[in-house]
């Protein structure tokens, strides 16, 4: 409850009466008053609940958006003030923040150029990086939900197949790529196999584990309907299961961005994988730098992303 | 004439490794149509096992349970349960929880808007059509048993399975909900069995009360029938002496000769 002081100073408008019951409801108000306001019947006026102006409003907005946005950008100055001075001295092996500006001002100020085949913005090659994912960790996500759905519900495929996704799981990525280019016979069906494989695992795993945890009720339900398997895959798995996909589905959407830019380096092409070995080929260490910005930000972005469709998704799943 | 449902001296062991465990012996017992049968014991003694084994969720060791000449094997729409804990799925709204029974049991015998009409009338017969979009979650605990009611009911079931239906809820909320239960049993004329642990819950609506002893081995101690005319009131009948008879012998045989294991030992 707010006191009569600061009600009287909205911008509604005011009569002897209201300002005098909001004083009776106010708790400073003493009982004596009170009930002698309830001996005379106060009438009771109802109004609209007080609305801040709206440059009022908007500040309380902007202040909110400030300190969300201020503390990273002194943190992000300060960290690129000590860049500056540690590599600014003639001997130094790394560019400064200054020298990086210079350097590759054009790769920073636009993403999307295009000056020749191997001379393109950084924003084109990380679609093409983003291709390569989109491919690799859509069929890893089809796949593994169904494989995690076939070891999560029968005992005997997990008893067959666990032990050898166990072994499986922990080959680097990097370490498939030799055998998928003797098997594709080409750099990008390799690649793409490689984030196959390596996001494949977290989402089997985790999708398994949600399975195996669907309650005994749901499926006390579905027996009693007499669901058929397709129907209880969709209308009680899937959605039962879905908290533990989307864990498995982050898991593996950053594995694949990790595994991508490795991929790139030695298959070659136009990822951004490709861009910082042929940088470093080339002593172009700025450009380099540029890039794992790129590669920074865009991880992130992907990661919010399945964090996100996954909150939308499941949305009301938690069981009461 | 054939009995609509006979329970044919059912046991059932769960086996454990090498040991096994009976929790019912010889269960016989027959159930005319349309008639309320509420099974009534402490926990422990198995009558959860008896309901699942008549839902057919749970597989019988010996004996056999015929539902009109037929054998339970498993699970069906026939025998439709309530849950103890609503088990609505939690993705869904209460409409399309129970959209999801009606359009799997009348899939093909209903039109789209028949089917529609249909969950509208079953949400309606425990008045939730007022928070039909609303999530499970939106919704009280004792409204989400009126919907777990409701899409029971929407399988134009056989029999009407309630597993301690009203177990979670709070004094005033189970009285309301046992009335609409009896109403509903009236008007529609379903057989209803009940699990209930609670004597008052067991008297009032049934027909016939089934007490059990205490387990393992848990078996049928006393099946009372209680000849009260229909309907039944429940504030006339606290005072009536049929009602106060019934209640005082379910009383007895639960607090008398089949204590709880663990009140014995104290």
């Amino acid at each position: 409850m707010k006191s009569p002081d600061i009600l009287t100073k909205e911008s509604e408008p005011m009569t002897a009466q209201s300002a005098h019951n909001i004083i009776l409801d106010s708790p400073g108000a003493s009982a004596s008053l009170v009930a002698a306001a309830r001996s005379n019947e106060a009438q009771v006026i109802a109004f609209a609940p007080p609305r801040a102006p709206f440059a009022e409003r908007m500040w309380a907005v902007a202040q909110s958006w400030f300190a969300v946005i201020v503390p990273p950008i002194i943190v992000l100055c300060a960290l690129l003030l000590v860049w500056e001075l540690a590599s600014g001295g003639p001997k130094a092996s790394l560019p400064p923040p200054s020298k990086i500006w210079a350097d590759a001002k054009d790769l920073i100020v636009d993403p999307f150029f295009v000056n020749g085949p191997q001379d393109i913005g950084l924003g084109l090659r990380v679609m093409t990086s983003l291709q390569r994912v989109v491919m690799g960790f859509g069929l890893a996500a089809i796949a593994g939900i169904l494989l995690g759905a076939l070891v999560g519900q029968s005992v005997w495929a997990m008893r067959g197949l666990d032990p050898i996704f166990q072994v499986l799981r922990t080959v680097p990525p990097l370490a498939w790529l030799p055998i998928s280019l003797a098997a594709f016979r080409d750099a990008n069906p390799s690649a793409i196999f490689v984030i196959f494989i390596t996001a494949i695992w977290p989402i089997i795993i985790n999708t398994a584990v949600g399975i195996r945890n669907i309650p005994q009720d749901y499926r006390n339900v579905a027996a009693v309907l007499r669901l058929n398997h397709l129907e209880f895959f969709w209308r009680i798995m899937i959605p039962s299961a879905a908290p533990y996909i989307f864990t498995g589905l982050r898991i593996g959407i950053g594995l694949s961005w990790l595994a991508i830019v490795a991929a790139e380096m030695l298959t070659g092409g136009v990822g951004i994988g490709f861009f910082i070995w042929d940088a470093w080929n080339s002593s172009r260490l700025s450009d380099i730098v540029v890039a794992l910005v790129y590669i920074g930000i865009v991880g992130f972005v992907l990661d919010r992303m399945v964090a996100g469709i996954g909150h939308l998704a499941t949305r009301g799943t938690q069981a009461t | 004439m054939t009995p609509f449902l006979k329970v044919d001296h059912v046991s059932k062991s769960f086996a454990r490794g090498t040991a096994t465990t009976e929790v019912l012996r010889d269960i016989d017992l027959t159930i005319a149509r349309g008639s309320y049968v509420s099974i009534i014991g402490h926990s422990g003694c198995g009558k959860s096992t008896l309901l699942n084994l008549v839902a057919g969720l749970t597989p019988i060791t010996t004996g056999a349970i015929l539902l009109e000449n037929q054998e339970v094997r498993e699970p069906g729409p026939d025998r439709a349960v309530v849950f103890q804990n609503h088990s609505l799925l939690p993705w869904l709204s209460v409409y399309a929880n129970v959209k999801l029974a009606v359009d799997k049991v009348f899939g093909n015998s209903k039109s789209r808007a028949e089917r529609h009409d249909w969950t509208m009338h079953n949400l309606d017969l425990v008045q939730m059509t007022h928070a039909k979009d609303k999530l499970p979650a939106e919704i009280s605990g004792g409204m989400k048993q009126r919907v777990g009611i409701a899409r029971a009911l929407a399988m134009e079931p056989k029999v009407l399975l309630l597993d301690e239906p009203f177990g979670a809820l709070d004094a005033l909320t189970r009285a309301h909900l046992q009335d609409s239960v009896m109403q509903i049993h009236a008007r529609l004329g379903n057989t209803v069995i009940m699990i209930t642990h609670d004597v008052d819950e067991a008297v009032l609506p049934s027909d016939r009360i089934v007490m059990m002893t205490n387990g393992p081995s848990a078996t049928i101690g006393e099946i009372l029938d209680v000849a009260l005319p229909r309907p039944r009131k429940r504030l006339e009948l606290s005072s009536d002496p049929t009602y106060l008879r019934a209640r005082e012998s379910v009383l007895k045989f639960l607090y008398e000769r089949h204590r709880a294991p663990s009140l014995q030992a104290a």
